[in-house]
């Protein structure tokens, strides 16, 4: 057959239509898109961390200063009154954002650094280390995991450092679970065996052919785990053996005013003052739930109904 | 159905068709204004490559658009009415009634937890057009034409208790059993064996000519389409090339792109004769677990040569490739790589004899990482064992891709941004990366269009000249074979048939099972299947 009636060029192949777009063009395209529960919730999350950074700026009085008068009324000086040794609790508040939250996203981290590695390892290596692993975890799970970390903080003490090793390996566990399951789909790509073939060790087989493609489920479980994680650490305050005075921290500050709660009788601001904490941890929780929701239907690859 | 029709009626009658699909914000064409005319009783091929707009057409002709699909103009007249404005309520009533469908993928397409029967029954029962016993009685004689073995018992059986090929069958007996009057094949057999297809095709063609149904037959082979149709619809970039009668349209295809199409088949590698092997593989035991699957399988691949491994799936080819790289240990035999026994253990190796041997996969969509781009695909192998790093990097990216006839604008696509053949050629320049000796392809060419697969072919026999490559090429398709061959190895249930140069082992006499994987190829002659069929049952 004669050669001048190819018309076949390899660069001229049609392939997918895709439009390159830029990062930031890609997120425009995403915000415009999103249900209003997802833009609620991220802009929440924003003011949060807002509060936190800002918190010496925002904040009318120290984290610790005391005043003379405790549980004063709320008023204009003291926006939320004050508590029972006197200190202004609207600034406790905003001083609670930066504690609460940054300990909690700290202790996500470390979680996601343990459970992310040991289960990227176990999903790879599917023998042994997989074994050890996996039971290991199961013994872990097996115990419930609030009272587990009770006997741990009362074990070792009550620092911001303890609470946050023992929650982040209590709740690395259930990253492991999560973290194993998905790579086990990716682990047994082409993509992978080529780089073995070539020679690749496991920290690259690990970072850079396998987490890029889990990374979708993991964010989105970030999200959830920070929600649990978060309530732990407040539940453990509450309860006082969470984060210690006088640092604030909105679970303990739960627990300081509760009594507080009687007086709605009198005074229904006064009654409310307890509740003020209870409300900004709740907040949070739904707005990182509404954006984690936005994000799983966006990666789940379901088309939105035309 | 309308018993007053007679074979040579209008059946089908799409005007000036046009479909839109949505993908990246966008609406796109798809179908752009295709016609097409189909009588009862007649059977059209509709081939093209991939993203020629075949599989929608296909659908469009049931009425059906995949979802996030919809049609924008012309019609599509079924028997008297225009399918393109119904609703999908009133579609319901002639979808699995009056026109069936019978997919690529039969494994994928039953339900796993329903006996055979059930499901080949279902919609005939459901629409009233035959009783429950009826019905099954009329799917024994379905099984029956359909040459399944023990037709009145095989319905009882679940689906992965019966081989691809016979599920393939049952479902063109799903597709018969309500009388259709138009089926829609959507390529039955690409996956399927050789030896496979050929009583698929035969069973198909059979029954779609017993009782006189009209199909439409889409595929991207065209010796499968030339023994299957009375009249073939070439489309490209969802445009009609040209339409003629089989004969006429072998004999003489009018349109450039067509005649292209024709003459894919026809490359052909002069015989290349050396005497060194730069790999043998002796006495080859290996096993998954405590399955064998490799038998003392002795190979010789000659230096600079092209040795081929050919055989069905399950003959332990794509196994002997694995234990060549080391990822599976043979139990018994040694690995000799250019005088050197190969440690068994791919963590054994050095970096160096890794280097030497490198692999092309079937899959280039699963053998690139979706999250890497074209700059990392290549360059990491360049990084890796020639430690190339920065400009030098690139340059020699570049560089390759030149080689593959790809340039520089690749750089920093990502593989869903690629074709199909583009990907491949990407693979082939990630191999190439490591200034490899040895180059395994695992049938690299079997997911492609044919017009991509010869690029390819030509492709792989100029780097082997330019290059002095020695490739060892695994596949199923002896056109491939003849293609770009100087060796044969001929496998079967995991021991090594017929091994030679590849005129010994096309030439006669052949041992059984090479003549019957050699007579089971089609062949781009509409007579083809007849004259076979004549001659295995004589």
């Amino acid at each position: 057959m004669s050669e001048d009636i190819q018309t076949y060029s390899a660069t001229a192949e049609s392939g997918n239509v895709y439009e390159r777009r830029s990062r930031w063009a890609k997120i425009k395209l995403a915000a415009r898109k999103s249900p209003y529960t997802a833009r609620f919730g991220i802009t929440v999350i924003l003011i949060y961390v807002l509060v936190a950074l800002l918190a010496p700026l925002l904040a009318p009085y120290g984290e610790a200063q005391v005043f003379p008068a405790p549980y004063e009324p709320w008023s204009s000086t003291h926006f939320f009154g004050t508590d029972q040794i006197g200190r202004d609790i609207f600034s406790r508040m905003i001083y609670g954002a930066r504690n609460t939250v940054g300990i909690a996203v700290a202790t996500t981290l470390l979680s996601f650094l343990i459970g992310g590695s040991l289960g990227l390892a176990a999903a790879i290596d599917r023998r042994w280390i997989d074994q050890i692993f996996s039971r290991s975890v199961d013994v872990l799970m097996a115990i419930p995991s609030l009272i587990f970390a009770l006997v741990l903080l009362s074990i070792f003490g009550s620092t911001v450092l303890n609470l946050i090793i023992i929650i982040a390996v209590l709740d690395a566990t259930r990253v492991f679970r999560l973290t194993r399951s998905v790579a086990v789909n990716v682990v047994v790509m082409d993509y992978v065996e080529a780089a073995k073939l070539r020679g690749e060790g496991l920290g690259w087989v690990m970072r850079r052919e396998i987490l890029p493609n889990i990374l979708p489920p993991l964010i989105a479980e970030f999200g959830l785990r920070f929600c649990f994680v978060f309530l732990t650490i407040a539940a453990l305050s509450f309860l006082g053996v969470g984060i210690q005075p006088p640092t604030a921290d909105w679970g303990s500050m739960v627990r300081e005013n509760a009594n507080l709660l009687q007086f709605a009788q009198y005074d229904l601001r006064a009654g409310l003052t307890p509740l003020l904490p209870a409300a900004a941890i709740a907040l949070l929780t739904v707005a990182v739930n509404f954006v984690v929701d936005w994000f799983l239907h966006k990666t789940s690859g379901l088309r939105d109904e035309q | 159905m309308s018993n007053k029709a007679q074979k040579g009626d209008v059946l089908l009658d799409i005007k000036s068709l046009e479909i839109e699909g949505f993908s990246d914000e966008k609406w796109h064409e798809i179908i752009k204004g295709v016609d097409l005319t189909l009588r009862r009783g007649e059977v059209m091929g509709l081939i093209g490559e991939s993203g020629a707009g075949k599989s929608t057409l296909g659908l469009a002709a049931m009425g059906y658009t995949q979802p996030g699909c919809r049609i924008t103009g012309g019609s599509i007249n079924f028997d008297g009415v225009n399918l393109a404005q119904m609703s999908d309520e009133q579609m319901r009533g002639y979808w699995g009634n009056r026109m069936t469908y019978v997919a690529q993928s039969a494994a994928a397409s039953f339900n796993p937890a329903h006996r055979l029967i059930e499901q080949t029954t279902s919609s005939t029962i459901r629409f009233g057009i035959k009783e429950k016993a009826e019905a099954h009685k009329d799917a024994h004689v379905l099984y029956a034409a359909l040459n399944l073995p023990d037709p009145t018992n095989i319905g009882d059986r679940y689906p992965h208790q019966v081989s691809g090929g016979q599920l393939q069958r049952v479902m063109t007996a799903m597709a018969m059993s309500p009388r259709p009057d138009l089926i829609i094949f959507d390529e039955p057999t690409t996956a399927l064996d050789v030896t496979t297809q050929v009583e698929v095709l035969s069973s198909m063609r059979a029954i779609v000519e017993e009782f006189n149904t009209a199909a439409i037959y889409i595929t991207h082979d065209l010796a499968v389409v030339a023994q299957m149709a009375d009249v073939i619809k070439v489309l490209r970039y969802g445009e009609e090339v040209e339409e003629a009668a089989t004969r006429q349209m072998l004999k003489s295809p009018k349109q450039d792109y067509t005649k292209s199409l024709w003459s894919v088949r026809a490359l052909q590698k002069e015989e290349h004769t050396a005497t060194d092997s730069i790999m043998s593989l002796r006495g080859i035991d290996a096993a998954y677990g405590t399955a064998k699957v490799l038998f003392d399988v002795d190979i010789d691949v000659p230096k600079g040569s092209t040795v081929a491994v050919v055989g069905e799936s399950g003959s332990g080819k794509s196994t002997t490739a694995r234990v060549i790289t080391g990822l599976l240990p043979q139990s018994a035999g040694s690995v000799v790589f250019d005088g050197d026994a190969l440690p068994e253990r791919l963590a054994d190796r050095t970096k160096e004899q890794k280097r030497r041997i490198q692999m092309i996969y079937q899959m280039a969509d699963t053998a690139m990482n979706p999250r890497q781009t074209v700059r990392d695909i290549i360059g990491r192998p360049l990084e890796f064992y020639l430690g190339v790093r920065g400009k030098a990097n690139t340059e020699r990216v570049i560089e390759l891709l030149e080689m593959i006839e790809l340039n520089a604008d690749f750089l920093e696509r990502l593989p869903a941004e690629l074709s199909g053949g583009q990907k491949q050629r990407i693979c082939i320049a990630r191999a190439l990366a490591a200034n490899p000796e040895f180059i395994i392809c695992d049938e690299v060419t079997s997911a492609l269009d044919q017009i991509v697969q010869e690029g390819i072919l030509k492709l792989l026999l100029r780097l082997q000249s330019e290059l002095g490559l020695t490739y060892m090429f695994i596949t199923h398709d002896i056109s491939t074979v003849k293609a770009i061959a100087d060796q044969v190895v001929v496998m079967n249930e995991g021991r090594v048939v017929e091994q030679g140069s590849k005129t010994e082992v096309f030439q006669p006499p052949h041992p059984a099972y090479t003549e019957l994987l050699l007579s089971s190829v089609p062949e781009m002659d509409p007579d083809w299947l007849t004259n076979l069929n004549a001659a295995r049952n004589r």
